[in-house]
């Protein structure tokens, strides 16, 4: 973008307008139903309730061991794709990321629903296989999100330091131990919270797979159907905190890394 | 061969890339245990592949790298005992200095104990004591070097590789680290093989030099060996600032070049082209008329220790170093004593003539347009969009301020009696039958001599033109 003479802070007004329409005061109306009752009276019942229900608790211990799992499988196939792509003299390196990127041009429920139609094929019944298709369905809709920033990592690593490694006798497989993938790091930190954040929260893959348990998201749904607009408030808003939580702790050593990284 | 005094040889190496291109042409090298030696040429002249090839980075396509007479030509850069200090350090980011210096150590499984007194040992030798805890960025550029050349030092390599390490450090700070590494080199007897494009650096630390142009090995020898005595006109140019003149011996010690006749001490047969070198230092200024040439000052420079004064006699440019001051426009004499003038059988005789950039970056030479493109002549260079001329590195390129050297074979050159056809006009000066051609000097108006070979006869003193097809010519930017 080139610059305007105008003055900067008159480019602001319509975003902080927006932000406050669609960010700040749907937070604070979050935050209001969360913590008060039918009657409009102030109350920790909604909190106390979620932690005491093991119902919902089984389901956020089951989202999240549903999200860890994706975004490990995400980082198993993720990483030699990109690393193999990073480091091969092929010509036609763009085109083929290009191939691994272009499923997220199509349309996501066109895609999602090619994909149940070839487990129904694979598997039969779909309702069997509740966790697994999960896990197939999100990796498949994710997996581009943790390609990318590994591989713009990787291509970034100046070749001076592989090469400094195995002239100080280390071989191939010692110089990616110790050189390539601690230098990946930050790559790695960014695919993580770009794949682990979406899986914990997104339900529309499940729903159209088929998917009869609860997620995260399914439950929030369930309560706002049933009117608990309350109760489903808070289960919103400890979502919320979790992922706050888990952004703060990437963050600052994803911060620390690319201090290291800035000196390549 | 294969004696035990050197420690590695390289016999008849070559490296062509996939697309044609050869970085390294039959480069022929022994260097004995203990020697600095400093591979110095242009960019792009094969001297950090040819070191690239002996680190183990890259594989020669064809001939044999020996070490302590064993060959090592396909070994992984891992298994040779060999180290590198690389041009932009490449110390480890994510690991402090002294995990970075004892990588080697580890690699090799060395006890923990040992490492620890190596890596303080090492850092006493390279002035950075107590360093260990640091992180890499909080480091300067030189303490940075110092500790690339700690963490490759500390294996006690046989031979330790340096690829321009000094190229990221300010001027105080690369003459510093200069004599730093040569006291080094001296106190450890370590052989060192180091790659620069400085003269100046590979003058004061080598004890060898190997001149690289194009692939090739243009010439080695000692530094002084180098200076005095340059082997052809590269080399002359690249070492230091030279006058370089084509020229023809016409008597017993005289020499013909620059438009006027020098005494020299190289006793060289009567009409054998020759190259006459002459350093700015050596050039002496007289009254107009009292020098062997004369000419007009172009230009006058303060450079601190002397004036670097061009003067220009008729289409040849003499550039003196001078501790008096001249003014521009000022007629002067030039002569030198025979001495400092430094002859060379022309083993080709290759016409250097040098052409200029105009406006239009169209190349010129006596008001003549060199049909070719300059973005072709200048390796990597571009034009922008407003016209602009960029070099490799996205520098602006002053075509007022850059010459292009434009050298031609004695048989490119075609002979007219149309005197306009002609790019340069002159006459016959000198003439030689070479058993099967004629080789012919010609003396132009621009007072610079052409060699010219012709399986005809033409006559002495005739007037002709010179034709010269643009494909035949070889360029290059004039430094």
């Amino acid at each position: 973008m080139r610059k305007f003479s105008f003055s900067r802070k008159s480019l602001g007004v319509p975003y902080a307008l927006f932000l406050f329409v669609f960010v700040i005061a749907p937070l604070l109306v979050l935050f209001y139903y969360a913590f008060t009752d039918g009657q409009g009276q102030f109350t920790i019942a909604n909190l106390t309730g979620f932690f005491t229900n093991p119902n919902t608790l089984g389901t956020l211990c089951y989202s999240f061991a549903l999200a860890i799992v994706t975004t490990a499988v995400c980082l198993l196939l993720a990483y030699p794709i990109a690393y193999i792509l990073a480091f091969s003299n092929i010509k036609s390196k763009s085109v083929i990321l290009m191939l691994f990127v272009m499923p997220m041009w199509i349309n996501f429920s066109l895609r999602i629903t090619a994909l149940k139609e070839v487990l129904t094929v694979l598997e039969g019944n779909l309702a069997m296989h509740p966790f697994l298709n999960a896990v197939i369905g999100m990796t498949y809709d994710f997996l581009p999100f943790m390609i990318l920033p590994i591989y713009t990592t990787i291509s970034r690593l100046d070749k001076a330091l592989r090469e400094a490694a195995m002239d100080l006798g280390a071989n191939e497989f010692e110089t990616f131990l110790k050189i390539t993938l601690p230098l990946s790091v930050p790559g790695i930190i960014s695919g993580v919270s770009m794949v682990f954040l979406p899986a914990m929260t997104n339900y529309v893959v499940l729903d159209m797979l088929y998917n009869s348990t609860y997620i995260m998201g399914s439950l929030i749904g369930s309560y706002f159907a049933a009117y608990n607009w309350h109760g489903g408030s808070m289960i919103a808003l400890i979502l919320l905190g979790i992922i706050c939580l888990f952004t703060l702790l990437t963050g600052g050593s994803e911060e620390e890394n690319t201090r290291g990284g800035a000196l390549l | 061969m294969g004696t035990s005094e050197n420690i590695i040889e390289l016999k008849h190496i070559t490296r062509t890339y996939e697309d044609g291109f050869s970085a390294v042409e039959d480069f022929n090298l022994e260097v004995k245990r203990g020697e600095f030696v400093t591979f110095l040429g242009p960019s792009g002249c094969g001297k950090t592949t040819t070191l690239r090839m002996i680190a183990g980075f890259d594989i020669p396509t064809s001939g044999e790298i020996l070490l302590n007479g064993k060959p090592i030509t396909n070994l992984p850069p891992n298994k040779r005992p060999i180290n590198t200090v690389f041009q932009r350090y490449a110390l480890f980011p994510h690991m402090n200095i002294f995990e970075n210096i004892a990588f080697g150590l580890k690699q090799k499984k060395t006890p923990k104990d040992v490492i620890e007194k190596k890596v303080k040992k090492v850092l006493a030798l390279v002035d950075l004591e107590g360093f260990e805890n640091r992180s890499v960025s909080t480091l300067s550029g030189g303490q940075q070097q110092r500790i690339a050349i700690a963490r490759a030092l500390v294996n006690e390599p046989e031979i330790l590789l340096l690829d321009e390490p000094l190229g990221a450090l300010d001027l105080k700070m690369r003459k510093e680290m200069q004599i730093e590494l040569k006291a080094m080199h001296d106190e450890l007897g370590i052989t060192f093989i180091y790659v620069t494009h400085d003269q100046e650096e590979a003058l004061t630390m080598s004890d060898k030099i190997v001149v690289m142009s194009e692939g090739k090995m243009q010439q080695i020898g000692t530094p002084e060996d180098i200076y005095n005595e340059p082997k052809n006109a590269f080399v002359a140019d690249f070492i230091g600032e030279s006058n370089i003149f084509n020229g023809i011996m016409t008597g017993k010690l005289k020499a013909r070049f620059c438009g006027g006749e020098f005494e020299c001490v190289d006793d060289i047969e009567q009409g054998t082209h020759i190259t006459a070198v002459v350093r700015p230092e050596d050039v002496e200024l007289t009254p107009p008329g009292q020098g062997i040439i004369s000419g007009v000052v172009d230009s006058v420079i303060f450079k601190g220790m002397h004036y670097e004064i061009t003067v220009v006699s008729g289409k040849n440019e003499m550039v003196i170093q001078s501790v008096k001051s001249a003014a521009p426009g000022e007629r002067v004499g030039m002569k030198v004593d025979p001495q400092n003038i430094h002859i060379m059988i022309a083993e080709d005789h290759t016409n250097i003539f040098s052409a200029d950039i105009n406006q239009d970056f169209h190349l010129e030479y006596n008001g003549h347009i060199l049909d070719t493109s300059v973005t072709k002549i200048i390796k990597g260079s571009r034009r922008t969009e407003d016209g602009t001329l960029l070099d490799a590195h996205g520098e602006v390129i002053d075509p007022k301020k850059t010459k292009i050297m434009v050298s031609i074979q004695p048989s490119d050159i075609h002979m007219t009696d149309n005197m306009e056809e002609g790019i340069v006009q002159g006459y016959i000066s000198n003439l030689i039958y070479k058993g099967d051609h004629y080789s012919y000097v010609i003396h132009t108006d621009l007072e610079q001599d052409f060699i010219v070979n012709d399986e005809y006869l033409w006559n002495m003193d005739d007037q002709v033109g010179l034709l010269m097809p643009v494909d035949k010519m070889k360029f290059a930017l004039k430094r």
